[in-house]
């Protein structure tokens, strides 16, 4: 690990502020994710900005019905909060179903939002990638790709993103509360917050430098039965090959957000009229254009499989 | 270096001892290293800086400048000598590392030293000592759940919060009704301790003695 200094922060406004100032810093919240990728010199901040006497820790209901969770949520408690097991129950089944408890008892609920990708070749500092050194190469593309994106990748980047939380957040339409550096906040609405690779995989998210996450915001409850299906090579404790985050009404009509096939949580709102028609008239929708290899294809048949599972368990009212 | 008493706990408290000598020491980043795979800043490499931690450790005071750097593991094992904590795989993965801070389990290794200021730590010396075992530890031998013992510590911390997270109520991927009250049974414990690796596999004697410790038949 690189050497870097530490300072603690006690607002929003300032923490902004000092990562303006200082070039080169991050953010450290949970630091499950950022420490793993410090000690592989993936990650080499020269200044650290603890965010965890910024006080943004609690739930809370906002004004239009729905609920504001403070960045610095942890998994553990967002997901035991009765109000998200009780009226967002996908957040809470996605959350139970990543990472173990130890890890979930530190993450934030803004550091699942920006934990990287798990492509072993961004994970191993002698291969080239795109997303650690920008122009260096993909080793990805050629290389064993069983677990890599079949929607939305470019020729720069197949990798995809890892979290099971923000697929549900996709599923729920949730808002990213922001503050810069120069004090403006804003509202990024989760459909425009991930970016696809395109020519720049290095850059993730539509922040700017600085600018800190400071709440998740919660739409009104959805109702409907909510389903996180996670399918991975081990019971627990593993990332997902693919996962479903879904919501079904009654009537047959819903939604559904897919992880583990692009680089960022998948969701395509117009795809979801097919839904009543069942998950293969869906996924052809949803995963059109889906470009695979001979080692991820299976990913295809498996959301659709999945999809169908779910919708039939919802029929027998079983979320 | 600066004396550690200079360093303001107050409200900014930036650590800038390294960075003073670093604005000196500083040099590029070499890019004749790894030209093509390196790591993805091209900053200034800093010299060491250290900061002041001080923490409860089993009921203990401690207080010591530390760098930066230091995870709660290393300073636990390295600076206070409790090697009853383990280094498994030093990146989350496995658990060996697993203690209890402020009443929840988390992973040593993920976790910096300097960010632990005030806070109360449990490890598996202070769970118990021979001669006066903690009910868990005493379960661990009676059930023989271990071969070589080296992911027992983190196995034993973690299955002390984990039960004391079903009594919280705290759900789990595998229980079936979300707003329920949790149930004890051993699916819900294999998957509330799967954050802990057994490379011997003495999964099954370990669920017979978390399950004994919490009230169930084995």
């Amino acid at each position: 690990m690189r050497a870097f200094t530490y300072e603690r922060v006690q607002s929003p406004a300032e923490a902004a502020a000092a990562a303006l100032r200082r070039p080169g810093s991050r953010f450290i919240a949970g630091g499950t994710n950022l420490l793993d990728l410090m000690k592989l010199e993936i990650e080499t901040p020269t200044h650290l900005i603890d965010v965890n006497g910024l006080g943004l820790d609690k739930v809370e209901p906002t004004g239009d019905g729905g609920l504001r969770i403070g960045a610095l949520v942890r998994n553990t408690d967002l997901a035991a909060d009765m109000r998200v097991r009780r009226d967002y129950g996908v957040l809470s089944r996605a959350l139970l179903a990543g990472a173990s408890a130890q890890l979930r008892n530190k993450a934030t609920t803004a550091g699942n939002l920006l934990q990287r990708t798990r492509c072993p070749y961004f994970y191993d500092t002698n291969q080239p990638c795109n997303k650690r050194l920008p122009g260096s190469g993909c080793s990805a593309i050629g290389g064993y790709t069983r677990g890599h994106a079949i929607v939305g990748q470019s020729t720069a980047c197949i990798a995809t993103h890892p979290s099971d939380m923000a697929v549900a957040m996709q599923l729920l339409d949730a808002g990213v509360e922001t503050v810069a550096a120069d004090g403006v906040r804003r509202t990024i609405p989760i459909a425009d917050f991930y970016r696809l690779p395109g020519n720049t995989p290095h850059i993730e998210t539509a922040l700017r430098q600085g600018e800190l996450i400071t709440a998740v915001t919660l739409p009104r409850p959805l109702g409907g039965q909510h389903f996180y299906q996670k399918v991975r090579d081990r019971a627990s404790y593993a990332f997902a090959l693919v996962s479903v985050a879904a919501v079904v009404q009654a009537d047959g009509t819903g939604r559904v957000a897919v992880g583990g096939v692009a680089h960022r949580p998948w969701r395509v709102p117009g795809a979801e009229q097919a839904l009543p028609q069942g998950g293969k008239a869906f996924s052809a929708l949803l995963l059109a254009g889906a470009r695979t290899t001979e080692e991820n294809a299976f990913k295809v048949v498996l959301v659709q499989r999945t999809i169908d599972s779910l919708l039939a368990q919802a029929r027998k009212g079983q979320a | 270096m600066q004396d550690s008493s200079d360093i303001d706990h107050t409200r900014r408290n930036v650590l800038i001892t390294g960075a003073l000598s670093a604005s000196a020491a500083a040099v590029p980043l070499a890019a004749a290293q790894s030209p093509s795979t390196g790591a993805s800043t091209t900053q200034a490499t800093l010299a060491p800086v250290t900061g002041k931690v001080s923490l409860t450790v089993n009921g203990s005071r401690f207080e010591k400048d530390v760098d930066t750097r230091t995870t709660l593991l290393d300073l636990l094992r390295e600076h206070m000598h409790l090697n009853g904590t383990k280094k498994g795989c030093d990146q989350g993965q496995c658990g060996a590392c697993t203690v209890i801070v402020d009443g929840r389990r988390i992973n040593a290794c993920l976790s910096l030293a300097i960010m632990h200021e005030g806070a109360q730590v449990t490890t598996i010396e202070g769970l118990g000592q021979p001669g006066k075992l903690h009910p868990m530890q005493a379960a661990f031998i009676k059930h023989d759940g271990y071969q070589c013992g080296y992911c027992t510590p983190g196995q034993i911390c973690s299955a002390v919060a984990a039960l004391d997270e079903v009594k919280r109520g705290i759900p789990s991927h595998v229980s079936g009704d979300l707003t329920a009250q949790p149930m004890l049974s051993l699916d819900e414990l294999r998957e509330r301790m799967s954050g802990n690796i057994c490379r011997c596999g003495a999964y099954s004697n370990i669920v017979d003695a978390i399950n004994e410790v919490a009230g169930g038949r084995s």
